[in-house]
C-alpha cells in the first residue's frame, strides 16, 4: 500500500523554479492498476521516480507498505527499493554484454542472493515469461518484445510489491506492445501493484483508475 | 554483492573492453618490468663489483701511507708522505702475532724490452706472499722465491698477455727482459687471471720489492697487504698494525689500516643507494601508468553513466558501485603486475644467459614492492572516478545525464 501527503518537489532551471510536484496527496492499495497521464512536464515523471524511491521530495511523507521511507538515509532506501520495486523503462535498459538470463539475474546479485538461490529463481521467470529458448542470447540478438520481456522478468525476480512502467510499450510496435501489456496485466491479476506512466490513451483507459497530471498536480 | 559476482561481473567487463583492458594491463607490466630489470641491474653490477673486490679475501688489511686526519683529504695513494712505509715496517708487521703473510707493495710503469720489442709494462715489486694473498697461480715456472725483503733478485714472473706480446709462441721461461736498465729472468709465468681491482694481472710484471725500490728509486712502499691468520682477530691485529706502526714512526699516526670489509661496506652502500634510485627512478613509470587508469577509468565511467543509474535502479548502493569500480582496476593491475614480474624472471634468464660474467637478480623487495606499488597506485587513481560514479544520481544517470563534469 502507497500513501503519499502533501508532496512537494521543486527544480531549479536557470534562474527559474520549477514546480514538478505541487502539494501531491494520493493513496494507492496494494494490487491496483493505475495508469498516470498528462502531457510531458506535468510531473508524472518525477511521481514515479519518487514512487520508485529514485529521487527524494522536498517537503512531504511517502509511506510504503507500512514504512516511511522518506525518512530512510541512502542505503535503506536502496534496499527497500530492491526488495519492493521493480521497474520497467521505455527504452529496456538492459545491460548490453550480460545475457537475457544474466539481466534477469542481476537484482538478485546485486543484493546478495549467493549463485546457487539464483538459479531456481531465474528458471522459473523464464518459464513464466517463455524466454527459456532465449536465456543466452544477448540484448541485441532479441527483437523489442523480448527485450521489454526481460526486462520485465528482472524486474519481478526480486517479487516486489510494486511495478513501475514508464511508457512500457512506447518503443514497441502494436503487436509487441499489445503482448506486454498483457503480460503486465497478468502479472497484475497475481497481485502486483502495476502503475503505469503513458501518453497513449488506448493503454491508460485499460487501467481500473487514471490519474491525470497537469503541472505538477493530480487533477 | 558477493565477491565472487564482483569479480565475475568485472572479468565480463575487462573482457568487453579489451582495448582499455590491454593498454592499462601493458602500462602497468612495463612499470613492474621496469622496477625489476633496473634494480636487478644494480644488484649484478653489485655482485660484480664486489667479487671483485673480494680476490683479496676477508683476512686482509691493507696499510696506507698517509692517515686522513693528517692530510685532510683522502689518504694519498701515491706512496707519498713525510715519513714513508718502509720495508723494515714490512719485516716487524710481519713478526706481529696473528699475521700471516705481508706483501709490500710498490708500483709503477716502465719499458719492458725483448729482442728489440718495447712495451710500457705495469711493474709490482713485491713479495713470494703477495701471490698468497692475491691467490695468484703460475701457469708455467715458479713463483718470486722466498727472499728477505731487502734482498734483490733479478728474477720475474709476468702476466700471460705480456708473455703473448714479447715472446709470441717461443718459450719464456729462462729468457731475459729488459726493464728499464736492469735485466730480469723469467722464472714464472701467472695463469690467465683478468682483470681484477685495478691490476690487469695479465699485462704485468712482478718482481722482488728491493728491485723494484732501487729501479724506481724509492724508499717507501705504496702500500702494504696483510693477511691475518683468523677472521675473528683481524680488529686486535688491526690495532697491533696501528699501534707497532705508530710506534716505529716516533708516536707519529701517519698511516691507514682498513680492512677488507670495511672497504666492502662502503661500496657496498654507495651501490645499494644506486639501485634504490634506480628503482625510485623507474616507480615513476609507474606513476604514469596510475595516471593513465585514472583517465581510462574516468572515460569508463562516463561511457557507463546509464549502466550505473540502471545498477542503482536495481538495488546497487553507492559502495557497490565504487567497489566495483575500485575493483576493476584493482584486479587489472594485479594480474598486469604478475605477469609483469613473470616477464622479468624471463628477461632476466635470458640476460644471465648472454652475460656470464655478471649475474643480474631482482631483489625480493623490488619484487614486492613493484607489485604492491602497482596495485596501490591503480586503487589511488581510480578512487575519484569510482568515488564519481558511486555519487551519480540514478535518475539523471538513467536519462544519461551527468550532474557534474570534473574533467
Amino acid at each position: 500500500m502507497i500513501e503519499l501527503s502533501h508532496l512537494d518537489k521543486r527544480f531549479q532551471i536557470g534562474d527559474q523554479t520549477v514546480h514538478a510536484l505541487d502539494d501531491v496527496s494520493l493513496r494507492i492499495e496494494q494490487g491496483e492498476y493505475i495508469a498516470v497521464m498528462g502531457p510531458s512536464g506535468s510531473g508524472k515523471s518525477t511521481l514515479m521516480n519518487i514512487l520508485g524511491l529514485l529521487d527524494r521530495a522536498n517537503s512531504g511523507d511517502y509511506v510504503l507498505d507500512g514504512i516511511n521511507v522518506s525518512k530512510l538515509n541512502e542505503a535503506e532506501r536502496t534496499r527497500v527499493r530492491s526488495e519492493k520495486i521493480g521497474f520497467v523503462f521505455q527504452s529496456y535498459h538492459l545491460v548490453p554484454r550480460l545475457t537475457a538470463r544474466e539481466n534477469i539475474e542481476l537484482p538478485m546479485m546485486l543484493s546478495g542472493v549467493p549463485a546457487k538461490k539464483r538459479k531456481q529463481k531465474v528458471d522459473d521467470v523464464l518459464n513464466k515469461l517463455e524466454l527459456m529458448d532465449r536465456a543466452h542470447h544477448s540484448p541485441n540478438q532479441l527483437s523489442g518484445g523480448q527485450r521489454q520481456r526481460v526486462a520485465i522478468g528482472r524486474a519481478i525476480v526480486m517479487k516486489p510489491s510494486i511495478l513501475l512502467a514508464d511508457e512500457p510499450t512506447g518503443n514497441l510496435d502494436s503487436k509487441s506492445g499489445e503482448g506486454v501489456t498483457k503480460l503486465l496485466e497478468s502479472l497484475n491479476a497475481e497481485g502486483i501493484t502495476l502503475m503505469v506512466v503513458t501518453h497513449d490513451p488506448t493503454l491508460g483507459d485499460r487501467a481500473q483508475r487514471q490519474l491525470n497530471m497537469l503541472d505538477g498536480r493530480i487533477v | 554483492m558477493l565477491w565472487p559476482d564482483i569479480v565475475g561481473f568485472i572479468t565480463h567487463v575487462l573482457s568487453r573492453h579489451r582495448f582499455r583492458t590491454i593498454v592499462l594491463w601493458v602500462a602497468i607490466a612495463i612499470g613492474v618490468v621496469a622496477v625489476n630489470l633496473l634494480t636487478a641491474l644494480g644488484e649484478g653490477a653489485k655482485s660484480y663489483v664486489l667479487k671483485e673486490f673480494n680476490v683479496l679475501g676477508r683476512n686482509t688489511l691493507i696499510v696506507l701511507p698517509g692517515k686522513k686526519e693528517t692530510t685532510g683529504g683522502m689518504p694519498p695513494i701515491t706512496g707519498e708522505s713525510p715519513r714513508p712505509l718502509t720495508l723494515k715496517d714490512a719485516t716487524s708487521v710481519s713478526r706481529l702475532s696473528g699475521v700471516n703473510a705481508v706483501a709490500p707493495i710498490v708500483v709503477g710503469n716502465l719499458e719492458a724490452s725483448y729482442a728489440g720489442k718495447i712495451r710500457e709494462v705495469l711493474t709490482v715489486g713485491s713479495s713470494r706472499d703477495f701471490f698468497i694473498i692475491r691467490q695468484l697461480n703460475v701457469a708455467q715456472g715458479q713463483m718470486l722465491p722466498v727472499l728477505d725483503l731487502d734482498k734483490s733478485e733479478a728474477v720475474c714472473v709476468i702476466g700471460n698477455k705480456l708473455r703473448k706480446e714479447l715472446f709470441k709462441n717461443e718459450p719464456a721461461l729462462g729468457q731475459w727482459i729488459r726493464l728499464a736498465d736492469s735485466r730480469f729472468r723469467v722464472i714464472g709465468v701467472l695463469k690467465k687471471g683478468g682483470t681484477s681491482f685495478g691490476f690487469d694481472m695479465d699485462d704485468v710484471i712482478i718482481i722482488p720489492v728491493a728491485n723494484a725500490q732501487s729501479l724506481f728509486n724509492v724508499d717507501g712502499l705504496f702500500r702494504l697487504f696483510t693477511e691475518v691468520r683468523i677472521y675473528q682477530e683481524l680488529d686486535s691485529v688491526k690495532r697491533a698494525i696501528a699501534e707497532l706502526l705508530k710506534e716505529r714512526h716516533e708516536g707519529e699516526e701517519d698511516v691507514t689500516v682498513i680492512s677488507q670489509d670495511a672497504m666492502l661496506s662502503s661500496v657496498q652502500e654507495i651501490l645499494d643507494t644506486l639501485t634504490i634510485a634506480v628503482a625510485g627512478i623507474a616507480s615513476i613509470s609507474m606513476l604514469v601508468a596510475g595516471i593513465l587508469i585514472m583517465n581510462m577509468m574516468m572515460i569508463t565511467v562516463s561511457q557507463r553513466v546509464k549502466e550505473i543509474g540502471l545498477l542503482k535502479a536495481l538495488g546497487a548502493t553507492s559502495s557497490t558501485v565504487r567497489v566495483l569500480f575500485l575493483c576493476e582496476a584493482g584486479l587489472i593491475a594485479t594480474m598486469a603486475s604478475v605477469s609483469g614480474l613473470l616477464l622479468s624472471y624471463l628477461i632476466i634468464l635470458f640476460a644471465n644467459m648472454y652475460f656470464s660474467e655478471i649475474q643480474f637478480h631482482s631483489p625480493w623487495w623490488a619484487q614486492c614492492g613493484s607489485i604492491l606499488l602497482a596495485i596501490l597506485f591503480a586503487l589511488v587513481f581510480s578512487w575519484l572516478p569510482a568515488q564519481r560514479a558511486s555519487t551519480l544520481s540514478p535518475v539523471e544517470a538513467l536519462q544519461g545525464k551527468q550532474q557534474k563534469e570534473i574533467v
